[in-house]
């Protein structure tokens, strides 16, 4: 088992009259290798899920472990040595400020010393043109151009290149796509596709694209208010359409007493 | 004709020498975007450590690099108090800088015998020893000798701060003030960043203070009123009356926002201010820069730059 959440609990607003209870005895794991796509309706809880497990945020009780190591007291920053992370919002992954070398060439050192030698090497540029490439955006001819003037799809693009640029064990992809147009989202699930593939990296993708979550990945699952209601692996998984799905929601919300 | 001659002397001395300081600022400010009051306190900090050094017979060079390191160090506590006390970046300013209004006091009670002021006219500074030694001391009728070292020290500091910003350290620290959810995905700590960074602002405030002390012959307190304001401004109007210039650095216009902010300053009192107003006209002008600089000031989004 590569990743375990064991009996967490989390409330928000903990001891105020607001206190919503999320998760209650919640247990979740990851089999190295796995391509997980996560559905689920707004507010059950697959972002706070995800912040668990890069320690963005923190649980009232319940373990974490990580490859047999208990992860749940270490610092957000050093579970990103072997955590992939690209957000929903396209300026989260890059620095508008710095040029897409520099952002690359910072990305390169990861998990080195970050010291008093000059952090652009010339002679990583065609390392870096080539990685560019696999996006087809032409962001291989503009390696000097501050990452503020590229467009939303472009930056995400350029994220997810980054995030994978030194060798991660989990990718975290958070509605990656959800702030593209119709077409740059395809073009990004082409490339997570590829790059997942390619490195071999175990994935854990949260989408509304219920299509995104039948075409990829090897195992899909849908949560509501801090459950996991429908896990399906290879192929159960296979045999799922998007229908099947839209049926779930609609049950869902049927039982809730909001009817469609 | 004399008279503007000296007033320009005066105003290119003083701006090279505040912008040592402004460069300082615009580490916290420009690219941490940690608003940062401690300069007050290191400035002064800077400029009586010196004194005292000097007086105690250390070498004025070495009492320069000591100032910067004393002021890296007020500034790591500045740094220290916000990333691990979780204290706002406002109030930690205040707090270190009134931390230093005691400890400038007990270093001059202490080394100076009970004297709030250190003076040292007439013993060796960085303007009459070594280095300075080579500059004739009258040129056509003028001693330029401040000019011309303030001028080197200001230049020294810019490509110093140029250097580190192009090593992995320095491109940390930009990356932290742009975006600190990136510094955490490059698995690094932002608050680590942002403490050097503050240490290394609060260094050159306090390498300012020593280089305008070593100009008057004189150290005290008093001096670090305002120099907040006056950094900041020198920073912003450099930023936004050359943001144009996209082939010029941020820090030759630091330098240059430092000069013209002098320039101003002195035209005033030369066309007969009284001094009792120049901290109110340093606060005007400040806030006009301020509304000039709004949307003139980027923060690097939507240009293209050739390296
Ligand atoms: N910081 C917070 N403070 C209070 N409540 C929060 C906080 N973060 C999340 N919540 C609550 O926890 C629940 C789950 O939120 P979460 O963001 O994990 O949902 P989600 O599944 O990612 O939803 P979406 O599809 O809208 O992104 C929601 O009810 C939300 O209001
Ligand atoms: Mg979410």
């Amino acid at each position: 088992m590569m990743l375990k959440l064991e009996g967490i609990n989390k409330a928000f607003n903990k001891d105020t009259v607001d206190e919503t209870v999320l998760f209650r005895d919640f247990d979740f794991s990851v089999e190295k290798g796995e391509f997980i796509s996560v559905v689920g309706s707004n507010g059950s809880g697959k972002t706070t899920m995800l912040n668990l497990i890069c320690g963005s945020d923190t649980a009232d009780s319940g373990k974490i472990i990580f490859e047999d190591h208990d992860i749940t007291a270490l610092s957000e920053h050093k579970r990103a040595s072997f955590i992939g992370r690209v957000f929903q919002n396209p300026t989260v992954g890059t620095c508008s400020g710095l040029t897409i070398l520099e952002n690359m060439a910072l990305a390169d050192n990861k998990n080195r010393l970050f010291g008093l030698s000059f952090a652009v090497n010339r002679k990583r540029e065609d390392h870096y043109r080539e990685l560019l490439e696999q996006c087809d955006m032409g962001l291989e001819n503009r390696l000097n151009v501050k990452v503020g003037s590229l467009s939303g799809g472009q930056r995400q693009a350029l994220a997810l290149v980054i995030a994978n640029m030194t060798k991660i064990k989990l990718l975290i992809l958070d509605e990656h796509t959800a702030a593209l147009d119709p077409k740059s989202s395809e073009i990004m699930m082409k490339l997570t596709d590829r790059i997942v593939k390619g490195n071999d990296i175990t994935t854990i993708m949260v989408t509304h694209n219920l299509r995104y979550a039948v075409e990829y990945g090897n195992r899909l699952i849908m949560m509501h208010e801090g459950e996991i209601i429908k896990d399906l692996k290879d192929e159960k998984k296979k045999q799922v359409d998007v229908d099947d799905l839209l049926d779930e929601f609609y049950s869902i919300s049927i039982e809730n007493g909001n009817g469609v | 004709m004399n008279v503007i001659l000296n007033i320009l002397k005066v105003t290119l001395e003083e701006g090279f020498m505040y912008a040592v300081m402004a460069i300082g600022l615009y580490i916290t400010y420009s690219i941490l975007d940690f608003p940062d009051l401690s300069v007050d306190g290191t400035m002064p900090l800077g400029a009586i450590t010196t004194a005292l050094l000097i007086i105690h017979g250390v070498n004025p060079w070495i009492a320069l690099v000591l100032s910067f390191l004393f002021g890296a160090i007020a500034g790591m506590v500045t740094g220290v108090l916000h990333v691990k006390m979780h204290i706002r970046p406002l109030l930690c300013g205040i707090l270190v800088y009134t931390a230093l209004l005691s400890i400038n006091l007990v270093l001059l009670f202490t080394f100076n015998n009970n004297m709030s002021i250190a003076s040292f006219f007439r013993m060796d500074t960085i303007f009459n020893t070594g280095l300075a030694r080579l500059i004739p001391e009258d040129i056509g009728g003028y001693s330029l000798r401040i000019v011309i070292i303030a001028f080197i020290v200001a230049l020294c500091c810019k490509f110093a701060l140029d250097l580190y910003l192009k090593t992995k350290s320095g491109m940390l620290l930009r990356a932290t003030g742009n975006n600190e959810k990136y510094v955490v995905m490059l698995s690094k700590s932002p608050g680590a960043s942002k403490i050097t960074g503050l240490a290394i602002g609060n260094g050159f405030a306090a390498l300012a203070g020593s280089v305008i002390a070593q100009s008057k012959g004189t150290a005290d307190q008093q001096m670090g009123v305002g120099m907040v304001v006056l950094g900041l401004a020198s920073v912003i109007v450099g930023l936004s009356v050359f943001s144009k210039v996209t082939k010029m650095k941020d820090t030759t216009k630091v330098i240059l926002g430092s000069v013209l902010y002098k320039a101003v300053l002195s035209v005033a009192l030369g066309l007969g201010l009284p001094t009792e107003y120049l901290k109110l006209l340093m606060a005007v002008l400040f806030v006009v820069a301020l509304v000039l600089s709004h949307g003139k000031e980027d923060r690097g989004d939507r240009y293209d730059v050739k390296a």
